[in-house]
């Protein structure tokens, strides 16, 4: 099993860098892993980081993109719920990445 | 409809819910299904009752397994493992109950 | 799958969660299954009625309490949720124990749209 450190503390990841424990997942540990995806996190990507993590609370699952996008555009508005702006935020996916950064486990279906 | 079911009516529910559940169609007993179209098993009679409704049938090799070839319930009809097929092509749809 | 071939696919649910691991598999495989658009339906019958129960805690048995997933279906436009009276019946149970809206059916009526689908898969 691999690990990060963080602020002088481990923390476990599986084989791909996503957080094991996600009960240990704070901020700190965000921009850590969003340093690991070359990702500079502004206001706009802590939008989608602090969504997907209410989103995981109240349902237990990272959303598929497809739900993420259709969530987000009414969360945030419609300027924000598309593909063009999240994979703008997150180029390698806002499945895949962000939710890697919020501490999530990768999305069901997502390979 | 072609409902097949492969555990035996004595120990689990799902040919009980098949038969409360499902309209009409064919229903093919398979492994421990068997047992449920032999002569004399607590579940005969409720077999019978729907044989009005559906078509049953046994995979004959399953039965000669278990050593009851010759206590299939008259009106249930063998089928080999060709039949199974020609079972599942010859309806719309098929549910494997688990 | 090519355009407008949409078929009816039936998730039919009948065992209860966490004493198994059938009920957990079965929703994930019907949360891939929305990324197809086909249209789907959820039957919860026999024990598959108590996957939908309200108040679940599974902090006691250290297992993940994966009912609140339930209600993510809905974003996922799987809106096709049907429970059987009978099954409902038999366990004590009405419509307001559900955490879900769902439709309930009686069991011909059950009966009638299992006929109706292109694939039925059992859980």
């Amino acid at each position: 099993m691999a690990s990060i450190e963080v602020g002088g503390k481990s923390y476990e990841t599986d084989e791909e860098g996503y957080l094991v424990n996600l009960a240990e997942w704070n901020p700190e540990v965000g921009v850590y892993l969003a340093g690991t995806e070359s990702v500079e996190l502004t206001e706009q990507h802590w939008e989608v980081i602090n969504f997907l993590r209410e989103y995981f609370e109240e349902y237990q699952i990272a959303p598929a993109v497809r739900v993420l996008t259709k969530a987000i555009g009414k969360k945030l508005g419609a300027e924000k719920g598309n593909s063009e702006y999240l994979y703008g935020l997150f180029p390698y996916g806002p499945g895949k990445q962000a939710c890697k950064i919020a501490g999530l486990p990768k999305p069901t279906g997502c390979v | 409809m072609l409902h097949i079911i492969n555990k035996s009516p004595l120990s689990n529910s799902s040919l009980e819910s098949c038969l409360r559940v499902a309209v009409s169609g064919d229903i093919l007993l398979t492994e421990d299904a068997v047992y449920a179209a032999t002569s004399g098993n607590a579940f005969e009679g409720k077999l019978r009752e729907a044989m009005g409704r559906f078509k049953v049938y046994v995979l004959q090799p399953d039965l000669d397994a278990r050593g009851l070839g010759d206590r299939l319930i008259e009106g249930v009809t063998g089928v080999d493992h060709g039949g199974f097929v020609d079972l599942t092509i010859s309806n719309n749809n098929c549910q494997s109950w688990l | 799958m090519s355009e407008g071939a949409v078929k009816k696919f039936m998730f039919v649910n009948r065992k209860a969660p966490y004493g198994t691991i059938y009920a957990l598999e079965a929703l994930e495989v019907v949360l891939i299954t929305a990324a197809f658009d086909q249209d789907v339906s959820l039957v919860f019958m026999d024990d598959g009625v108590y996957q939908l129960k309200k108040g679940q805690q599974t902090k006691g048995v250290e297992i993940k309490n994966f009912s609140p997933t339930y209600r993510a279906l809905e974003g996922y436009d799987i809106e096709k949720l049907y429970v059987e009276k009978e099954s409902l019946d038999a366990r004590g149970l009405t419509e307001d124990d559900l955490l879900v809206d769902v439709t309930v059916l009686g069991r011909a009526e059950m009966g009638a749209l299992m006929n109706e689908q292109d694939v039925v898969l059992s859980f």
